[in-house]
């Protein structure tokens, strides 16, 4: 039983083979044989995403498995680790990709050269996969750079005039976190002199505790902030999310501020450089100006798309304030609403966009009464509304209320109130959404307008029968999946971990 | 007075003929030593590109696009990386990604030595060299609704 | 130690023109000193004193070389610097095919 999961050792790498080889072949191929671009992405999505719940089975009980490229033993080798966390991520980023590009199929008929897009969106999620897999700095470093250049040619995709301007400010942003990010690698292979995570925290925790760690902490926390969209750095968001089509939304606001942000963030702090009360109370702090701020600047909006990416800001505040907490029950709060909110914000923009499909306009005070026309669209909307809302017994409501009550098992008592304050705003602003979008009097000149095809009702659906139950993974039965991924966060082993099992 | 030619004038378009051959051939040359001295696949790359945006520079761009058209550079370039990612694949028949696993090692300084690096330096060389020269082409010719991408 | 106080001069100077300037362009040649400055300091962490290039020579013996891992990771780093310029001017480009000026003051459609 100790040999057998080892043996599975070389899935690993297929998490990044896969969609780099559909991508260049999508390129190749992809302008003489019609309808091979969707094929091969649905293809590949499908792939990672029964890889990915596979390899929950190979980390049950908190093992890691650990590759090694090449058969180079770290540290002097690049090695590909996979714990808990790690498939907790990947299980979020392949069934919210899947899901979008099952619904590209019809969405992207309305722009050209389709088969660029899926091209671009293959690298973009070869990148995601590899920062989640990796256990090399400069190789995080790569991956990252990879996705954050493919997501700024595809905000600009439809080449309007307003998405570049925005795309123009996301790269430019963007591109400056990514140089404070190099520069912080730098300082630290200059201090710890390697290069492998696992090494890395070894070294520090044998040094002593000295003042460019905190340097290097300030840069990477800027750079990785930028990238997660937290509050000083967030002006790129509301630019950006609105401005890309539909799917891209979706996927940049449900994964990619997560996984480039996040969880760079998580694993960074928690296992290399260590956290102390001062990085968390940064943490806290961040998050909760990051709910206030968002949700505040989203009710005044009449865009759709504008109100939904301040949400986003929002939403990750309430997963920062949750991981800033520290404690076994906050951490879990956090990763299980990290969880929730890819679902249910990926299900909001995916009804943005089949709105905009059919009407052609994203702006609130022009539509009425939708519900009549569009019953599915509809109905997903208020799931997803509802989840984000925080009503119960949707799954928005079991990870907010654990963080609540994360609040005040340490006495934070001020945290607490502000995330019931922007959870309490947050049900406003979509009451808001609801009642000028789909409820009300059905307006005439919007006779004409039709249900989405199947194949964009078929992604919408899923999405949202899955945030019904997702609140199911606090039973018993599931709850090891996300236990599991708390406690390679909490407890100090990741050099041990990860030592031992590359032999 | 002339007549509005495409390109430079006679002496460049002269010097022109006689260099771009050897700029070329100097790529090839930073390509193919890149396991025993500085370069490699990157670096030859750019230069095998700047051979061709040299010849586009002289001669006018419709000259240099019947010699490589933009459709061959696309082509040219998703070849490279699939020639790539199918070096590390056969990697896995020695046991792991990645492996340098080819034709046995041979001695240092020699040419046909150090495994699959060297095929890993043309992959790349075409790689990179067919996508400078396409973003080159496509930021001249500024109509058109592609999209530059790396 | 000045060596690497001139790269966060160079980085200083690159973030002003990001910031401060109003044309596009300058905006991009800003964004490469920047890129430049933290390549820079990349390779001058692998410096170690007295030590001479890291390439082997078949009749010399290996003693005091400089680091080449840094070395490695600037030539990536570069050709990532170079994909994010393309990519960056080929926007510009389209930008000023919209809006008919390279100044990011008049180019502020979105807002609020």
């Amino acid at each position: 039983m100790n040999h057998e999961p080892r043996t599975m050792n070389y899935l690993i790498p297929f998490f990044t083979i896969i969609p780099l080889g559909a991508a260049f072949l999508i390129s190749l191929f992809g302008k003489r044989i019609k309808g091979l671009p969707d094929f091969l992405a649905n293809l590949g999505s499908f792939s990672l995403l029964a890889l990915s719940l596979y390899s929950i089975f190979l980390v049950i009980g908190g093992r890691t498995l650990v590759y090694k490229v090449g058969g180079w033993a770290p540290p002097f080798g690049i090695c590909m680790v996979l714990d808990a966390l790690s498939t907790f991520m990947l299980v979020t980023v392949n069934l919210v990709s899947f899901l979008v590009t099952v619904y590209c199929i019809n969405y992207m008929e309305k722009y050209s050269d389709k088969y660029k897009f899926y091209t671009l969106f293959m690298l973009m999620l070869a990148g995601m996969n590899g920062i989640i897999i990796t256990g090399d700095l400069f190789n995080l470093f790569v991956f990252l750079e990879i996705a954050s250049i493919s997501s700024y040619a595809l905000v600009a995709f439809g080449t309007e005039a307003e998405e570049l301007e925005a795309s123009f400010k996301y790269a430019v942003m963007g591109s400056v976190a990514s140089s404070f990010i190099l520069l912080g690698i730098a300082l630290l292979y200059s201090y710890t002199s390697t290069l492998n995570m696992a090494d890395i925290s070894g070294v520090l925790a044998e040094k002593q505790p000295a003042t460019l760690v905190n340097f290097i902490a300030v840069l990477f926390l800027a750079g990785f902030g930028l990238k997660a969209a937290l509050v000083p750095f967030h002006a790129w968001l509301p630019d950006a999310h609105p401005s890309a089509p539909a799917p891209i939304s979706a996927m940049l606001s449900g994964v990619l501020i997560k996984v480039l942000g996040v969880y760079a963030l998580m694993r960074i702090f928690f296992n290399l450089l260590g956290v102390n009360n001062t990085i968390l109370s940064l943490f806290l702090f961040l998050g909760a100006i990051s709910m206030l701020v968002g949700v505040f600047l989203a009710i005044g909006q009449w865009d759709f798309k504008r109100l939904l990416a301040y949400h986003s800001v929002s939403q990750i505040g309430y997963v920062i304030l949750g991981i800033g907490l520290g404690t076994p029950l906050g951490v879990l709060g956090g990763l299980f609403h990290l969880f929730n909110h890819s679902l249910f914000k990926s299900l909001l923009f995916l009804n943005s966009g089949a709105v905009d499909y059919s009407l052609g306009t994203r702006d609130l005070q022009k539509m009425g009464g939708l519900r009549e026309k569009m019953p599915v669209t509809a109905a997903t909307n208020l799931i997803a509304s509802m989840s984000i809302a925080g009503v119960p017994p949707f799954n928005g409501f079991w990870s907010k209320l654990i963080i609540i009550l994360a609040c005040l098992q340490v006495n934070r008592f001020g945290y607490a109130i502000c995330a019931v304050l922007a959870s309490i705003l947050t049900l406003a602003s979509f009451m808001k959404v609801q009642k000028y979008a789909f409820l009300g009097k059905f307006s005439e000149k919007l006779k004409t307008i039709k249900e989405v095809p199947l194949a964009m009702k078929l992604s919408m659906v899923i999405l949202a029968i899955i945030c019904i139950f997702a609140g199911a993974l606090l039973l018993p039965l599931f709850k090891g999946f996300l236990d599991s991924a708390v406690n390679v966060l909490l407890l100090n082993n990741y050099k041990e971990a990860v030592f031992k099992a590359a032999i | 007075m002339k007549k509005n030619e495409p390109g430079m004038t006679l002496i460049v378009k002269t010097i022109t003929r006689l260099t771009v051959g050897l700029i070329l051939l100097y790529g090839i040359y930073i390509v193919l030593h890149g396991h025993i001295s500085p370069g490699g696949g990157f670096a030859g790359g750019v230069i095998i590109a700047l051979s061709l945006v040299h010849l586009m520079l002289a001669f006018g761009k419709d000259f240099a696009l019947k010699k490589i058209s933009e459709a061959t550079a696309s082509i040219l370039e998703s070849l490279g990386a699939l020639m790539f990612l199918l070096i590390a694949l056969l990697g896995f028949f020695g046991g792991y990604f990645f492996l340098n696993f080819f034709l046995g090692k041979g001695e240092p300084f020699k040419l046909f030595s150090a495994g699959i690096i060297p095929l890993c330096n043309i992959a790349i060389c075409l790689k990179v060299g067919a996508g400078l020269f396409a973003i080159f082409t496509i930021l001249v010719l500024s109509k058109g609704k592609e999209k530059s991408k790396e | 130690m000045s060596e690497y106080l001139l790269c966060l001069f160079l980085l200083c100077i690159g973030l002003y023109c990001v910031l401060r300037k109003r044309n596009i362009i300058k905006i991009i040649i800003g964004l490469g000193i920047i890129e430049y400055a933290v390549n820079l300091f990349l390779v001058l962490a692998g410096y170690r004193v007295h030590g001479r290039a890291p390439i082997l020579a078949k009749d010399q013996e290996i003693l005091n070389i400089v680091d080449p891992l840094p070395q490695a990771l600037v030539l990536t780093s570069i050709v990532i610097g170079l994909a994010i310029t393309a990519l960056v001017v080929a926007i510009a480009i389209r930008i000023y095919e919209k809006y008919g000026t390279f100044d990011i003051t008049k180019i502020r459609r979105l807002r609020g």
